[in-house]
């Protein structure tokens, strides 16, 4: 007799064969160097640190990834680190889904929708930027991590840390959705509901990073954090059988995903994984909150915070930290800001449940929303090929659609009840 | 009279300072007490047109200036301006 034993996919290898260390960081702004550091912020200039790849590096070719297990960590030469990550060793590769309905609706040749909704672990695209970060935090002996969020990513650092074994602390604003709160707390971390904005939250733990000099994922350890929201486009491309979309529609909060969207499309074109065009690239937010989207409408160069009024929460950043870049993304790439009103975005919820069987949060909805108002205005070509990003699940803001359920019967568990029903609905 | 709280980046260009009690009855003009006692400040505070530094954020009692009347806001004693580092956060 042969026993069969299943075991959970590896989370944490045991022992590293090649220690983790990150790459150097440079500024993006002055060009001066800072070595690998737990520091996101240039000591001369303030300017943001990026990491520095060595250029002559071995890449792989399309058939060594293919090889590779089915995780982010298949384009490991693109994320900022030498050596074996010891974290997260599981996540990324989400679905790719064809949508010809929708396609059909938008009047395009194809359309795909990216469902980063179903990330393991945490069902949201912050469980990409964790993962780069919590090895970052590893590799710098930083023992407690946290951050500031709108939700998504505190649910990922709660859970990623609960994985690691490490304590965490997490700010976020005291009134998110309930899903975003219990979703965090069910990990233990040290959940603090911080009475104010996101943008309040942000402040603060810029702060608590200064003075306490914990492993804050997207404040100090942003440089390294940021580069784990590459590996969606790198998917993106080897899941079209190593192509290019022609366009790519995202939501946008603090607006980095659309910045290193379009970091991971050219390099997978520069190492010639992919060749043609990058794709016109479209940001999504909500009216109640769109500073990108005005910024990129305004055509100039100076951001205007917003004070968030949405429920599409996880996007309510009102002075996104990545605005002006995201926005000369849009507009030289092509394409262009789409902003929505939260009827739409719950409307175009309810819309990608029925045609697609999938359940956006509000994100998603008004990701969708702004790929129906672009499609109306004429953004999109009859050969287009596009992907719209689903970057969250819907369970995790049932709220606004909460009055689906009013028209749900409720009866006694008997044979006539149900009879009477289905001669109701068929009348 | 307005009090000015740094990060820790700042900070270390004037030996580690983090709390600078200044002079001004508008946020530009504390800006201006300031960099007359450490002039190292200037470019990392304004740009060259005067305007703020795009790296970093002022805040009037917790408040980000630009949504309070930005550097024309009117300051007094007790107020606190804290800057912090604008790369941060999403």
């Amino acid at each position: 007799m042969t026993a069969t034993t299943i075991t959970a996919a590896a989370s944490t290898r045991p022992s590293a064969p090649v220690p983790l260390a990150p790459l150097p960081l440079a500024c993006d702004a002055c060009g001066r160097t800072a070595g690998a550091t737990p520091q996101a912020i240039c000591p001369d200039c303030l300017g943001p640190l990026e990491p520095v790849y060595d250029p002559n590096r071995r890449l792989p070719s399309r058939e060594e990834i293919a090889r590779r297990p089915r995780s982010l960590w298949r384009y490991h030469e693109w994320l900022p680190f030498q050596g074996e990550p010891v974290h997260a060793l599981d996540v990324g590769w989400t679905p790719l889904v064809e949508s010809p309905a929708l396609a059909a609706q938008l009047g395009v040749a194809r359309l795909w929708l990216k469902l980063d909704a179903h990330s393991f672990p945490t069902l949201s695209f912050k469980d990409r930027v964790v993962t780069t970060a919590i090895n970052a935090a590893e590799a710098f002996g930083l023992d407690v991590i946290g951050c500031a969020s709108t939700g998504n990513l505190a649910n990922a650092v709660a859970a990623a840390a609960a994985r690691a074994g490490k304590p965490a602390w997490i700010f976020v604003p005291h009134d998110l959705e309930l899903g975003k709160l219990v979703a965090t707390a069910v990990f233990a971390p040290t959940l603090v509901r911080v009475r104010g904005t996101y943008d309040d939250v942000n402040r603060l733990c810029a702060q608590v990073a200064d003075r306490f000099g914990w492993g804050m994922v997207n404040v100090n350890l942003r440089a390294y954090y940021g580069e784990g929201s590459k590996t969606m486009a790198f998917e993106i491309a080897e899941q079209l059988g190593w192509r290019l979309p022609t366009a790519v529609v995202t939501p946008m909060a603090g607006g980095s995903l659309v910045t290193k969207l379009r970091k991971g499309f050219s390099e997978a074109r520069d190492a010639g994984l992919v060749s043609g065009d990058l794709p016109r690239q479209y940001g999504a937010q909500a009216d109640g909150c769109a500073p990108i989207v005005r910024l990129a409408e305004r055509g100039d160069e100076i951001l205007v915070p917003e004070i968030p009024q949405t429920i599409a929460r996880s996007l309510a950043i009102g002075n996104p930290a990545d605005g002006l870049s995201a926005s000369r993304i849009l507009r030289n790439s092509g394409g262009a800001g789409q902003r929505v009103s939260d009827t739409e975005l719950v409307a175009a919820i309810r819309l990608l449940a029925r045609t697609t069987g999938l359940f956006a949060e509000t994100a998603g909805g008004v990701t969708m929303a702004a790929t129906l108002r672009l499609a109306a205005a004429g953004h999109f070509r009859p050969s287009d090929e596009v992907v719209v990003c689903l970057t969250g699940h819907g369970l995790k803001t049932i709220e606004p659609v909460q009055d689906t359920l009013l028209d749900t019967p409720t009866i006694e568990p008997r044979i006539r009840e149900v009879a009477a029903l289905v001669a109701n609905r068929t009348a | 009279m307005p009090t000015f709280s740094l990060p820790s980046v700042l900070a270390a260009h004037i030996g580690g300072i983090r709390s600078v009690a200044t002079t001004g009855t508008t946020v530009d003009g504390a800006i201006d007490a300031l960099v007359d006692q450490y002039p190292q400040l200037a470019p990392r505070l304004r740009d060259a047109a005067g305007a703020p530094y795009p790296f970093v954020t002022f805040y009037l009692n917790d408040e980000d200036v630009r949504l309070v009347g930005g550097f024309a806001a009117a300051v007094s004693d007790g107020d606190e301006v804290t800057i912090v580092p604008a790369v941060a956060g999403g």
